[in-house]
């Protein structure tokens, strides 16, 4: 199992490096904006890999809510956190790209602003979680997870639904949209380094999430122990 | 500032988060690993 895990470690660090490369050397300058258009290759694909992390999020949460598996539990854990991670990613670069092409850094038009709102609302479940002792912070932080969910969604249809300074959608955005073909191969390489580099944080996070629940099991064990020792002496 | 320092700018944050937060799990599953000694269970 150590040695599967190091194999996709190393598999990922040599995607992430190769995506890196088609991004900023092979994949063409834009016309327009330039070389900071090369933003892009890691904004959407941060924007992608938060998308899934929230949607097992909300997969495990419902599992949990069904069956009570601390499994479960830690998946939607675990899954949460990698997705604020990225989807940090994407509110920091998301300016940096704007501020020279746009003239402004922030503008609480329906995609940005639904955006941070997803931020906080998986960064109020990991509080949820954090400041939540005595078994009783998987429930809560479930039925949150549920709720929450439904802005992602909304976040993706944004820029269908309503006229945004954010532009339209370049993938799958109908006619008239597309992208070079040196840059489909870019955004793809990189689609898949980050969704690899994802799925290696959530699985060693997970880990890392049962063996604390194995710990906490553990503890009371020894605590009950202790307590039967001193009532028997 | 031109076009490359924006970039740059996103790229370097984006390895400094994701690199911080590397870091994070390992000192974590260092943490972890000394409390699995201490309570015997290794």
């Amino acid at each position: 199992m150590k040695s599967l895990s190091i194999a996709f470690i190393v598999f990922t660090l040599a995607l992430l490096g190769f995506s890196t490369y088609q991004a900023l050397v092979v994949a063409p300058t834009e016309q327009t904006m330039g070389d900071v258009q090369r933003i892009f290759y890691y904004h959407v694909p941060s924007a992608w890999v938060a998308g899934m992390c929230f949607l097992v999020n909300f997969l495990a949460s419902i599992v949990y809510l069904w069956r009570r598996n601390l499994n479960a539990d830690a998946l939607a854990a675990a899954s949460a956190e990698v997705g604020v991670v990225f989807c940090t990613i994407v509110l920091i670069t998301g300016p940096i790209w704007a501020r020279p092409v746009w003239g402004i850094w922030w503008t609480w038009d329906v995609r940005l602003t639904s955006t941070l709102v997803l931020w906080l609302i998986y960064v109020s479940y990991l509080l949820l979680r954090r400041y939540t002792t005595g078994g009783q912070t998987a429930l809560p932080a479930s039925a949150l997870a549920v709720f929450g969910f439904l802005d992602v969604p909304l976040v993706y249809m944004a820029i269908r639904w309503f006229r945004t300074q954010h532009p339209q959608p370049v993938i799958g955005g109908g006619e008239g949209t597309g992208l070079d073909p040196r840059m489909w191969t870019a955004v793809l390489w990189n689609l898949a380094a980050f969704s690899a580099l994802a799925a290696m944080l959530v699985w060693q996070r997970y880990r890392l999430l049962r063996e604390e629940q194995a710990l906490e099991e553990a503890h009371a064990e020894r605590a009950l122990g202790d307590h039967q020792e001193a009532r028997a002496a | 500032m031109n076009s490359l320092h924006y970039l740059y700018a996103a790229y370097g944050i984006t390895w400094l988060l994701l690199g911080g937060y590397i870091l994070r799990l390992i000192v974590r599953a260092q943490r972890l690993a000394r409390e699995r000694r201490e309570l015997g269970k290794d």
